[in-house]
């Protein structure tokens, strides 16, 4: 177990080297394209040059390199082209209000869809179960600017309940949080119900429910203490991965209402070609998905004493 | 238990009281009958065997009891009274403080049954907590007692296991024991022991012969192998498509059986008593009907060698009691039937003279390396450990002959067979083939020749044909592959030809594997095996997933090609009547190593290796004239990964001699030139050790 | 597969075309595949017959701002409106259409190609090649995708080829992860072990033995990763990352007209409505796919 965990932290480190590695030479390997994305299309070959000279770029790409991931690990993730402050600055708050918004779609999310996906899941093939699974199907089919449309037309144009932007201008307003919320949360949750439905139904057939049932256990023992447990392992992976498909999904929703976050702070940056901030939105979010990976892989043999006691 | 007064609960009221139940199925196709008038009456205490091939509904019998027949599975007719209650009325609640408590089950495969996410403790703890509201501490107390009830050492530890930190034989005592807590006065065995290795079975079938002995339960015992009935039951119950066709004591049934399916069985089945030329068996013709397809009148009628038109097919035919009032059959013509001077056609088979030597194996060993992730073994510098899969193999086969090789799950039989076939290579050791050593020599740099010379019929029938390809493209790639023909014409000749020997029809060229039965995919194996002209055949348990009826068709076909191309075929078995059955000489295994080997007689009569003796004991055999020793090995089966060093066996053996038996690799005992032993008791001692199996001398005498 | 045309015995062999109507036909047995057969049918005509179906050329600049049912200059009728610069929506749709169904089974074919190579490669060969494909596949795989795609296109340009080059190298792990976890539970079968003991050449055993009775799962999620596939084209047309203009494309549809949607909403609404129903269609069959899988 022990090797186990100190294997996946390796493994994630290992991780975050290589994707460094690999948006370093994607993002800075010619010097040149560098300093014409910090000085605009318009800045005279000599600006460009003291500029590189100024920044240290004439040192040979692997001295740069470690300079560059030095400079990340302390912190310093260089200044914002567009912004023209450090990236730091506008990042984190960004990255605050977009941990808002998630930790809002999380709260809905999972309650929402673990319950659904387990009453659908206990009995399969029941109508119930039918509506439920149908229903996760469509919703997943809405793309997330698609439902964003229909939503505003719904209650913003049709009904004028919630205000159709969540740019937060007039302070922060928990009315405007509400549609990137169901948007999200309408993506996602087809998504966890129905593996936890799979994992369900599948437990269910079991033998060892049938023991259960024929132990003379009341139906809710044997959900509640023998389905549900085995029932969760698989869900709880998807879950946890989820969070790496919600930093793609704020970066519609954010685009769409205007929101602060960090999602549109990077398809800002790359349609900018704002490099530092570009590189230093990458890093996070695949720091975000490799830590949350690991934690998924750890609770995953954690849950499951099979690979827990081998 | 064979001779126990066998009261069909005329006395005292029965505890179980099954009349015309009737069970279907129902799916888009339609409603499927799974068991039509199912009648039984069990009394306190007594032992019932239900006994039959898959498909019969015996299965059904014991879950509709429990009244678990799923979503789409429902009772459409009959009742089923337990202790005076009907079942099939009975509400949801009622039904739930049954069961577990008064009815309690044990199933075929305990690993699946146990819950791999709780402590086992808690598993058992549930049933006295739930039915018998007892505080925690005294449903705990009551588990361990039970734990040790069922022989499992170290009872407190089990309580903390997971179900899969213990073995497959220590989880079915874990639900023996779950089963018991309750004290229920009905036990339902689902197929027991099927799933577990024969040493093991034995300790198993000890432990539920007990059962009613110890706590008065009365039990159903659901199987498809007469011999454990046998060992188990007082009564008997034979099912054929979803009936009872043929009721009584074990001994009425046994010895003298009147239903022409009954008789089919016992013709069918192997016994380790006796071998191809003495007793060749009689395979059951056709298959098993679909439940929605049954024939009219009788169901067996197809199958029937006694079938007369007009009689057998005219209406449904009844149960018959007959001149003892305990022995009933489904079988109009039972009194016609000469059954006594009744002889099969056994086809007579001329033992064969050995050949030329066509297979060497010295010294062969098969090592694998394991990685050790655990942090000790990190700390120790030391991640590699070698599983000795195969130590120091020697023996030979000669042309024609049939060689088995037999041995408990772990015995290394499957990884001898993936050496010879190149999949694997030796570790060290050479085996000679056709005067070339091959075992060095892996799959891909074999010779055509050496390719087509060994083939392989596999054991799974459902795994062994590519689904998605016709039965006859595949043959003919064999064909092609290995340059017997190359003109389309003469491949399609020689599919047909293949398709006669294996007895199928032609048209089955063009049907895929899903559309055959499990017998017949097994013959198509056959036929690919055997379509490049092999000279040496492994069929690694080519029949164990086979029905008993439909085994001995394919056992017969394999022997009969085997004759005809003049193969030397090596068969790979746990099973020790099917191997006594057909093989000329026997090499016995256990954790890797050759315990014994010799021709076959040699190895089924003294001196035997101890565990020779042990796997002997352990057979199940259906003949109620054979008295065996009994011999139930102590332990489980020690890991590969762990063998015990000095002897393998030292762990469990009954007749170890001493600390030399646990330190020396023992010396092997030449009995005569190909009868070899591997063994610190001496030679003579060995010898004195008195036969596994007697046939009781008086014949079978009345119950 | 390879041999069996070749194959004297097989040689009644149906037509792939029967064969195919077959499978298709078995879709009747679950009517959520069949509703979801029916929208994506629906949508293959449309991108097939556009010429037919579009009453105004999708680029021609006719009256803008026109509600839906609104009558154009010369009598024709704007079904579904126009957009801010006079281009009828109908007519828009159903040319994207086009390049939907396009794009998107291109880039599902190419990662698939790739996916299943790597697949077979990692699951039947194992040991450093597994390790190898695997370890790439994770760190791929540990990209929020939108991320990847975002910076990809941003570094490389926003074209056709670019978009199913990102896609193929954003999908191509996870199909990779599919096919491998399938070929080791197909590697162990004897009928391999069976074409292993007569000698026959890896790329025979991984083509004929173990990929096509791999194909059940992999029709299904090919199925549901088109409808992904489908989403992301319109998702990178919506970020200003998609076909460069003026070709018709849903998702820059719905970029281009939202700052209007206070006003009219319709111009918006209705790029919504396809694309999610072309989605919606697939995942339905998928769905239904899936579903007949598991009876048999």
């Amino acid at each position: 177990m022990t090797v186990f965990i100190a294997k996946r932290f390796g493994f994630m480190i290992l991780t975050m080297i290589i994707v460094s590695l690999l948006l370093f030479l994607l993002l800075e390997y010619s010097p040149g394209s560098v300093a014409t994305k910090v000085l605009g299309p318009y800045s005279s070959e000599e600006q460009r040059q003291l500029w590189l000279e100024a920044h240290g770029y004439m040192q040979p790409i692997y001295v740069r390199y470690f300079d560059w991931l030095f400079n990340f690990a302390t912190g310093d993730f260089g200044e914002s082209v567009r912004f023209k402050v450090p990236v730091a600055d506008v990042l984190w708050s960004r990255l605050a209000n977009t941990a808002i918004l998630g930790g809002f779609v999380f709260a809905i999310m999972i309650p929402l869809s673990l319950t659904l996906g387990v009453l659908a899941g206990m009995r399969e093939g029941s109508k119930l179960d039918r509506t439920i699974s149908v229903t996760s199907i469509v919703t997943t089919s809405l793309p997330e600017f698609a439902s964003a449309v229909l939503l505003s037309a719904i209650f913003v144009f049709g009904l004028g309940l919630l205000p159709g932007t969540s740019g937060m201008s007039r302070g922060w307003n928990i009315q405007e949080m509400i549609l990137p919320t169901m948007v999200l949360v309408l993506y996602d949750f087809g998504y966890v119900a129905r593996m936890t439905r799979a994992s369900m139904a599948e437990v269910m057939t079991t033998h060892y429910i049938r023991t259960a049932i024929l132990k003379g256990l009341p139906y809710k023992t044997v959900i509640m203490k023998h389905a549900l447990r085995n029932a969760m392992i698989a869900p709880f992976t998807v879950i946890m991965l989820q969070i790496n498909w919600l930093l793609s999904g704020v970066i519609v929703v954010e685009y769409f209402f205007a929101y602060k976050g960090f999602g549109a702070l990077l398809l800002e940056a790359s349609l900018n070609q704002d490099i530092f901030m570009i590189e230093a939105c990458a890093m996070i979010a695949v720091f975000v998905a490799v830590v949350t990976q690991t934690l998924a892989d750890i609770g995953y043999t954690y849950l499951n004493p099979r690979i827990r006691f081998s | 238990m064979n001779d126990a007064s066998a009261s069909t609960g005329t006395g005292t009221r029965p505890i179980l009281d099954i009349r015309d139940l009737c069970i279907s199925y129902f799916t888009r196709a339609g409603e499927i009958p799974a068991v039509v008038d199912f009648s039984l009456k069990l009394a306190p205490g007594e032992s019932v065997g239900l006994v039959g091939e898959s498909g019969c509904g015996k299965s059904t019998v014991a879950m509709a009891i429990m009244r678990y027949l799923g979503t789409n599975g429902g009772i459409v007719g009959g009742s089923i009274e337990f202790d005076g209650r009907d079942l099939t009325t009975m509400a949801e609640e009622d039904l739930r403080r049954i069961r577990g408590s008064e009815i309690a089950m044990i199933y075929q495969e305990p690993m699946a049954a146990l819950n791999p996410s709780m402590r086992i403790g808690r598993q058992l703890m549930e049933v006295p907590l739930f039915h018998e509201n007892v505080s925690e501490a005294e449903a705990e107390k009551r588990a361990i007692a039970m734990l040790e009830d069922v022989n499992l050492p170290d009872a407190e530890r089990v309580m903390e296991a997971y179900p899969h930190q213990i073995s497959g034989g220590q989880q079915q005592r874990v639900v023996i024991a779950m089963a018991l807590l309750s004290n229920p006065k009905l036990l339902l065995l689902d197929e027991p022991t099927t799933a577990l290795d024969v040493t093991v079975e034995a300790g198993i079938v000890e432990l539920i012969a007990d059962i009613s002995k110890k706590f008065g339960t009365s039990m159903l015992y659901i199987s498809h192998n007469l011999g454990l009935i046998l060992e188990t039951c007082d009564r008997v119950c034979v099912m054929y498509s979803g009936e009872v066709v043929e009721e009584g004591t074990v001994n009425e049934v046994f010895d003298r059986m009147r239903h022409p399916y009954t008789h089919g069985l016992f013709n069918a089945i192997p016994l380790p008593t006796a071998d191809k030329n003495s007793r060749p068996l009689v395979a059951i013709r056709g298959q098993l009907p679909l439940p929605h397809q049954r024939p009219p009148g009788c169901f067996f009628g197809p199958r029937c060698d006694f079938f007369v038109e007009g009689r057998c097919d005219a209406q449904p035919i009844p149960m018959t009691g007959m001149t003892s009032p305990t022995h009933r059959v489904r079988c109009i013509r039972w009194e016609e039937i000469d059954w006594d001077n009744y002889a099969p056609d056994r086809k007579e088979r001329e033992p064969h003279p050995p050949g030329e030597i066509v297979l060497q194996v010295e010294a062969m060993r098969k090592y694998y390396p394991v990685h050790d992730d655990s942090l000790l073994a990190i700390f120790r510098g030391d991640t590699t450990r070698q599983v000795k899969a195969n130590e120091s193999l020697s023996f030979s086969a000669r042309k024609q002959e049939t060689v088995a090789i037999v041995g408990e799950s772990g015995c290394g039989k499957s990884t001898f067979a993936k050496v010879l076939t190149g999949l694997e290579t030796a570790t060290d050791g050479k085996i000679i083939f056709g005067n070339t050593d091959i075992g060095q020599i892996a799959v891909g740099d074999r010779t055509e020749g050496q390719l087509s010379s060994l083939q392989m019929v596999f054991q799974n029938p459902n795994d062994t044909l590519n689904p998605s390809q016709t039965v006859g493209s595949q043959i003919a790639r064999v064909i092609r592959k290995f340059g017997v023909e190359s003109d389309p014409d003469k491949i399609h000749d020689r599919v047909m030809r293949l398709l006669d020997l294996v007895k199928l029809p032609r048209d089955f060229a063009l049907r895929r594997p899903r559309q055959l039965s499990g017998g017949q995919k097994q013959r198509i194996g056959i036929a690919r095996a055997f379509a490049g002209n092999p000279s040496m055949v492994i069929a690694d348990e080519p029949v164990s997933a086979l029905d008993v009826s439909v085994q001995a068709a394919v056992t017969d076909l394999l022997m009969d090609i085997q004759e005809e191309f003049g193969t030397t075929l090596l068969f790979i078995s746990h099973d020790l009547s099917v191997v006594r059955y057909l093989a000329d000489r026997i090499v016995v295994m256990y954790l890797g190593q050759i315990m014994e080997r010799g021709s076959t007689d040699e190895v089924f009569s003294p001196p035997y290796h101890p565990y020779t003796e042990a796997l002997l004991s352990a057979v199940p055999i259906a003949d109620t004239r054979v008295e065996k020793k009994r011999i139930v090995l102590e332990g489980q089966l020690p890991s590969v990964l762990n063998p015990p060093k000095g002897c393998p066996f030292h762990t469990r053996c009954p007749r170890k001699i001493g600390a030399i038996c646990e330190n020396e690799r023992p010396p092997v005992h030449d009995v005569s030139d190909q009868h070899k032993i591997a063994c610190h008791i001496p030679l003579d001692e060995l010898k004195a050790v008195e036969p596994v199996f007697r046939l009781a001398s008086d014949a079978p005498s009345a119950a | 597969m390879v041999d069996e045309t070749l194959d004297p015995v097989a040689n009644r062999r149906v037509p792939f075309i029967v064969t195919a109507l077959k499978s298709f036909l078995l879709l009747r047995e679950s009517w959520v595949g069949m509703i979801g057969a029916a929208i994506v049918i629906f949508w293959v005509l449309v991108a097939i017959l556009a010429p037919l179906l579009a009453p105004f050329d999708p680029l021609a600049t006719l009256a803008p701002l026109q509600k839906p049912g609104a009558v154009g200059p010369d009598g024709a009728i704007f079904w579904l409106g126009t957009d801010q610069i006079g281009r009828d929506i109908l007519s828009r749709i159903i040319y994207g259409c086009r390049t939907v169904l396009i794009y998107a089974p291109l880039a599902t074919l190419c990662a698939y190609t790739v996916g299943i190579l790597m697949g077979l490669t990692a699951g039947y060969k194992g040991g450093v090649w597994d390790e190898v494909l695997s370890r790439t596949s994770d760190i791929i795989l540990s990209f929020p995708v939108l991320v990847l795609y975002v910076i990809i296109i941003a570094t490389i340009g926003a074209s056709g080829t670019n978009i199913i080059i990102a896609i193929t190298f954003a999908s191509a792990p996870g199909i990779m992860r599919i096919v491998r976890g399938l070929t080791l539970d197909l590697r162990n079968r004897d009928y391999v072990a069976a074409a292993q003991t007569r000698g026959e050449p890896t790329w025979r055993i991984l083509l004929v033995e173990i990929l096509p009775n791999a194909r059940g799962p992999l029709i299904v999620d090919a199925c549901l990763r088109l409808g992904y596939v489908t989403i992301t084209i319109g998702v990178l047309g919506f970020l200003g990352l998609g076909l460069p203009p003026p070709d018709p494309d849903w998702g820059s549809m719905i970029a281009d007209t939202r700052q209007f949607a206070l006003v009219f909403p319709h111009m918006s609404l209705f790029p919504s409505i396809a694309i999610s129903s072309l989605v919606l269609g697939l995942n339905l069959l998928a769905d239904g796919l899936r579903e007949i899988s598991l009876r048999d």
